[in-house]
């Protein structure tokens, strides 16, 4: 009774939690990639890192803010892993706004490692007047701040279709497959060959999508390889020792007549 | 509070012990004679204490780095989440924690409800209880309030709005747990200061609780009294710490998988945009351990009626002990009370489904048909039926009828079997 009565408790509590998310009814269902990073030992795949943080940097950051990184989480383990004189030039090539200097003056110097990522506009509304009344979210965590995760940001970047009959859209608005409302003030950014990998990879629109889409994963949770890593050694360490605690227990209770 | 006198065997912790008793409490601790019986079900009180203790611990560690300003507090939880040393660690046990917790708290409260734990003489433990109960839903609401995300802010809100329905002095009384004219950095900060507090305020009332556990002792599977100690008891230590420590290991096994693998699982992913009053989220929903609350709320067309309903489902449990006309404690010899049991742990699950829904089509019709049976299962349910129940019959002792078979060996064999 208490073995079935446990299974029933957790069983429910799993189906529970699984109801719990819900959203309108109008959103597709988006497409499921299998990622590198999905699973319990999932890690990122560096080559897609770098190719990511390159169309990050030529194509979303023109609008997109990712305020929380700084330039020295992309030469960290588990991320990009550019190389300590690659994170420096990446850095560099930034004007970052410093001071005030001796003389209360604000200046501009070149970025370094352990500046934060340089926002495109300088306030939410200066990026929101630029972008037709549309705030483009700061990136940081973006994956997180989404039902559906990865999968849902990589539907969107390749979602863009041509509206159905019967749809009017405003101008400035388009209409993507898996947007919750289907109209989407972003336009559709990526086309073939619109990057250049240094690596060779070619750069088709669900290339780019996926690479973009890696990069915003390590971005949101820059500790999942960690994670996952130490994860694996906790439960492995803990399911040790409840064997060894479970044998004890036995052994304890041996001396009673009653079972455990 | 112990039987036998204790004797510290040092001179030097005789000495002390007779200035302040802290050895004889420490044998009392370890010798607490515990009824043997005792399953699974009755671990929760041990993994209660060990997740009190991990949310202070991490919580006190999170304090040093989070800050409580409307402008910076999401920045600083991103703060820890990236530039803290293990601070992504520290910040999931925290919140994973959190659900564990209550988790761990409802298996504790239907165990009791299902042994009738809370019937006399062990009213003051339930009471008890339901006071810890009680603060932990306040410690939890406001500590998601303060990562300042949009369902931090939004159910600020939602809640803080709940006390304008009182009569007359509502609104006032809005603007006074504020501290301004809607919720913002004031409210921001009263909540940190709040749930700071609380922990170390439930820390003491689990004192309490244990306390006035120690005056009965336990009760157990079978639901009779029981000499103590006797052939019927095991002392609390090593029988009781060991199984604790095995049943232990098994939860955090499971808070491990929550925290290392889906972390963010049990939270909403609108949390990680940042707090927006002008924008409302197309679904404002509590965290899962409040949502049968949530919907018992929103079950009532009248918002007033919807606060009264919601705070009388927790206070009708208050006087569970005096709505139970049963003399027999556990459901194991009860036939008729262990069915509604059961309903009513599938009636408070389904509120908890049709609170994450919207207050709709049939979600409504189903949260208005779980409310209604909730309160029928306390006022009339468990009146009537522990009026007019045939119970089973009950042994004389745990030991007797299992091991001698003397009394009736079909009760022993069918104690067993449920047991």
């Amino acid at each position: 009774m208490i073995k079935s009565s446990l299974r029933f408790v957790f069983l429910t509590f799993l189906l529970y939690i699984s109801f719990k998310p819900l959203n309108s009814a109008e959103m597709v269902d988006p497409i499921k990639v299998n990622w590198s990073f999905k699973g319990l030992t999932g890690t990122f795949d560096r080559a897609s890192l770098q190719r990511g943080f390159q169309v990050y940097k030529e194509v979303c950051a023109s609008c997109h803010s990712m305020q929380y990184l700084s330039y020295r989480n992309l030469g960290e383990p588990g991320g990009p892993e550019f190389s300590e004189q690659e994170v420096k030039a990446i850095a560099a090539s930034f004007e970052i706004e410093d001071g005030p200097d001796s003389q209360g003056e604000m200046f501009t110097r070149p970025g370094r490692p352990s500046d934060k990522f340089k926002s495109p506009y300088p306030n939410v509304q200066a990026a929101t007047a630029a972008n037709g009344g549309a705030y483009p979210p700061d990136m940081s965590v973006l994956v997180k701040a989404r039902k559906g995760g990865a999968n849902y940001i990589y539907s969107v970047l390749v979602g863009y279709e041509d509206p159905p009959p019967g749809v009017d859209l405003d101008d400035g608005v388009y209409y993507n497959k898996f947007m919750v409302g289907n109209k989407i003030k972003m336009p559709n950014n990526l086309m073939d060959g619109l990057v250049e990998y240094a690596d060779g990879t070619k750069s088709t629109v669900d290339q780019m999508a996926k690479d973009v889409t890696t990069f915003l994963a390590w971005a949101a949770e820059p500790e999942l390889e960690e994670r996952h890593k130490t994860g694996v050694k906790v439960i492995i360490y803990l399911v040790l020792l409840t064997i060894l605690v479970y044998l004890s227990m036995k052994k304890i209770w041996s001396r009673v007549d009653t079972e455990v | 509070m112990s039987e036998h006198e204790y004797t510290p065997k040092s001179k030097a912790g005789k000495w002390f012990n007779d200035r302040l008793p802290l050895l004889t409490l420490g044998a009392h601790l370890t010798d607490y004679p515990t009824p043997k019986n005792l399953n699974y079900w009755w671990t929760f009180g041990g993994i209660l204490t060990f997740c009190l203790i991990t949310q202070i611990v991490t919580g006190i560690v999170l304090a040093m780095h989070y800050v409580a300003h409307a402008d910076l507090a999401f920045a600083s939880v991103e703060h820890i989440m990236r530039d803290v040393n293990y601070g992504w660690l520290i910040r999931y046990i925290h919140s994973n924690g959190a659900s564990m917790f209550f988790l761990a708290v409802y298996i504790h409260i239907f165990r009791s409800l299902f042994y009738g734990s809370y019937k006399s003489p062990r009213e003051v433990i339930w009471i008890i209880g339901l006071l810890i109960y009680l603060l932990m839903m306040a410690a939890a609401f406001m500590g998601y309030v303060l990562p300042w995300g949009q369902m931090s802010f939004w159910g600020a809100t939602v809640i803080t709005n709940l006390f304008s329905a009182i009569p007359l002095v509502g609104d006032s009384i809005t603007t006074w747990l504020w501290g301004a004219y809607s919720v913002d950095n004031p409210t921001l900060n009263r909540f940190f200061s709040l749930h700071y507090l609380i922990p170390f305020l439930i820390l003491g009332l689990v004192v309490l609780h244990i306390w006035a556990l120690h005056v009965p002792g336990n009760n157990n599977p079978v639901g009779i009294d029981i000499k103590k100690p006797s052939k019927d008891t095991v002392p609390f230590h090593p029988y009781i710490t060991i199984k604790d420590a095995f049943a232990l290991l098994v939860f955090m096994i499971i808070f491990a998988g929550f925290v290392f693998f889906t972390p963010n699982v049990l939270g909403h992913s609108d949390n990680y945009i940042p707090a927006n009053p002008l924008v409302t989220p197309a679904h404002i929903v509590p965290e899962w351990y409040l949502l049968p609350f949530y919907a018992i709320l929103r079950s009532v067309p009248d918002k007033l009626g919807g606060v009264i309903l919601m705070f009388s489902a927790i206070f009708i449990l208050f006087v569970l002990p005096w709505l139970d006309t049963s003399k027999v404690r556990s459901a194991v010899f009860r036939p008729i009370y262990r069915q509604f049991f059961w309903i009513l742990v599938i009636d408070v699950l389904m509120l908890g489904y049709v609170g994450a829904m919207p207050a709709e089509g049939i979600y409504l019709v189903l949260a208005r048909v779980g409310t209604i049976y909730y309160f029928l299962h306390f006022i009339v349910v468990m009146p009537v039926v522990g009026y007019l129940e045939k119970t089973d019959p009950i042994p004389m002792s745990i030991s007797e009828p299992v091991l001698t078979g003397v009394a009736e060996p079909s009760i022993a064999r069918k104690v067993n079997d449920k047991i």
